[in-house]
């Protein structure tokens, strides 16, 4: 793969996490427990959803470089398929209850800072810059939903099942955020890219804490299921976008 | 690295107005600021754009000396009033008669809330939102349970009440009306208040 090809699917990869969260957080916006969470799920919805653009935007005028005329934003994220998408499999994972939305939030948000944080020293000025606009918020991201784990883990014994279940059930999908691939091993070494290893230590250590906290147990070792960059996705994604696709879909190039 | 706007559909007004203004000598760098200090944030409208330091800075282009290049800073990479602002831009500017300008998205340096001038955190208290320079350090441990689970806890400092000042308020939420600000309410006078949180 040329340079801008493997920078072109990492730009992917570094937009499609945040692209599938905030549409999941989206489904979620008249259905949180409070007024007020209802409006910060929105808020961290719109946050993740403008980062994502930003990513997707870059992705495009790579690709034309390579590939003229390339994609813009919107044909990215509206007209891929299932198997183009490079998100995390966790970030695709239903909302299911109030507790599986947030352990699903704070797994990622914990990791999504350490990131962003390393992408500010990039070789890549433009992907610097684009980290550290995300980093600033992303801070009160994962404030937020570490605030709601201890709230529920540590709350009644019914909140406290809830949570701890939902972290067992999100364990698997941890797996594949720290597993580089030839891809991003590349750009790593180019210094353009995360080195996704080093970020494991710091995000289980924010993870054990949080967790200890909130009185719940880590999840033990389990198989780690494996597939986001590959495009090989859960069943999930397919359903998610279909609904987010629709319009584009429906009506191409409809606008207003 | 600046990333071009797409410009093409603000609004049609100030479309029509570049072409008759063409021929006019072009406006003052003074006039254009004037113009712009009136330009409203549309969510916070009792600030200005310059004084929540969106505006970063505006200048003739050098190759094109009767097309102005104006630089704004999105305050969140989200945030959904940045094609509202560039149509206010262009309208407020097309009204004292520039004819041709280019809007430049900077997103570096990232925006800050230092860059919230003073005169413009006086008038967010005024409005009721605490200004991002709103904190206290105190003694005492706030803390809040607002769907009666556990105490939201914070520490070290308070967000002071921009209504009567008092240092015993709670934090409701970290996301408030918008992603800038978080909620809180006053312990002392009862009342619901924004802050605005440093970024």
């Amino acid at each position: 793969m040329t340079h801008d090809a493997s920078l072109f699917q990492y730009l992917l990869r570094l937009g499609d996490s945040p692209l599938i969260l905030a549409q999941r957080l989206g489904e979620r916006i008249g259905h949180g427990p409070v007024l007020e969470e209802d409006i910060a799920e929105a808020n961290v919805g719109l946050d993740l959803l403008g980062q994502a653009r930003l990513w997707l935007s870059y992705a495009g005028e790579i690709e034309a470089r390579y590939s003229p005329p390339g994609r813009d934003e919107d044909q990215l994220a509206f007209l891929r398929n299932e198997g183009e998408f490079r998100n995390l499999l966790l970030v695709e994972q239903p909302n299911g209850n109030f507790a599986d939305t947030i352990a699903r939030q704070f797994l990622f948000d914990a990791w999504h800072l350490l990131l962003l944080r390393a992408l500010t020293g990039s070789k890549d000025g433009r992907i610097g810059e684009v980290a550290a606009k995300g980093a600033k918020e992303v801070t009160y991201h994962v404030e937020r939903s570490g605030d709601w784990v201890v709230r529920l883990g540590d709350g009644t014994q019914e909140s406290h099942d809830k949570m701890q279940a939902a972290f067992d059930g999100a364990w698997m999908y941890t797996g594949e955020m720290f597993a580089p691939d030839a891809t991003e091993s590349a750009l790593i070494e180019n210094g353009i890219a995360a080195d996704l290893r080093v970020l494991a230590s710091p995000w289980r250590q924010k993870v054990d804490a949080v967790l200890s906290e909130a009185t719940l147990n880590i999840p033990g070792d389990t198989f780690m299921q494996q597939g986001g960059k590959r495009g090989v996705h859960t069943e999930h994604l397919g359903h998610l976008l279909a609904e987010m696709q629709t319009l584009q879909r429906t009506y191409p190039g409809a606008r207003w | 690295m600046t990333l071009e706007m797409d410009a093409s559909d603000c609004s049609a007004s100030s479309a029509t107005a570049t072409l008759d203004s063409a021929a006019l000598p072009r406006p003052s760098i003074d006039a254009l600021w004037r113009a712009l200090a009136a330009v409203p944030d549309p969510e916070i409208p009792v600030v200005s754009i310059i004084e929540l330091g969106i505006l970063r800075g505006i200048e003739w282009d050098s190759t094109n000396p009767t097309t102005l290049i104006v630089r704004v800073t999105p305050t969140y990479s989200g945030c959904p009033a940045t094609e509202m602002i560039a149509t206010l831009i262009r309208e407020a500017l097309a009204a004292v008669g520039l004819a041709h300008l280019r809007l430049e998205t900077r997103l570096a340096p990232a925006w800050t809330t230092d860059w919230v001038t003073t005169e413009g955190k006086r008038k967010l208290r005024e409005f009721g939102i605490a200004p991002p320079d709103g904190l206290r350090p105190i003694s005492e441990c706030v803390a809040i349970d607002i769907i009666g689970i556990s105490p939201l806890r914070r520490s070290g400092v308070a967000v002071v009440c921009p209504r009567c000042d008092s240092e015993r308020t709670q934090l409701v939420s970290q996301f408030g009306s918008t992603a800038c600000k978080a909620q809180y309410r006053c312990l002392d006078c009862r009342e619901p208040f924004d802050y605005f949180k440093p970024h």
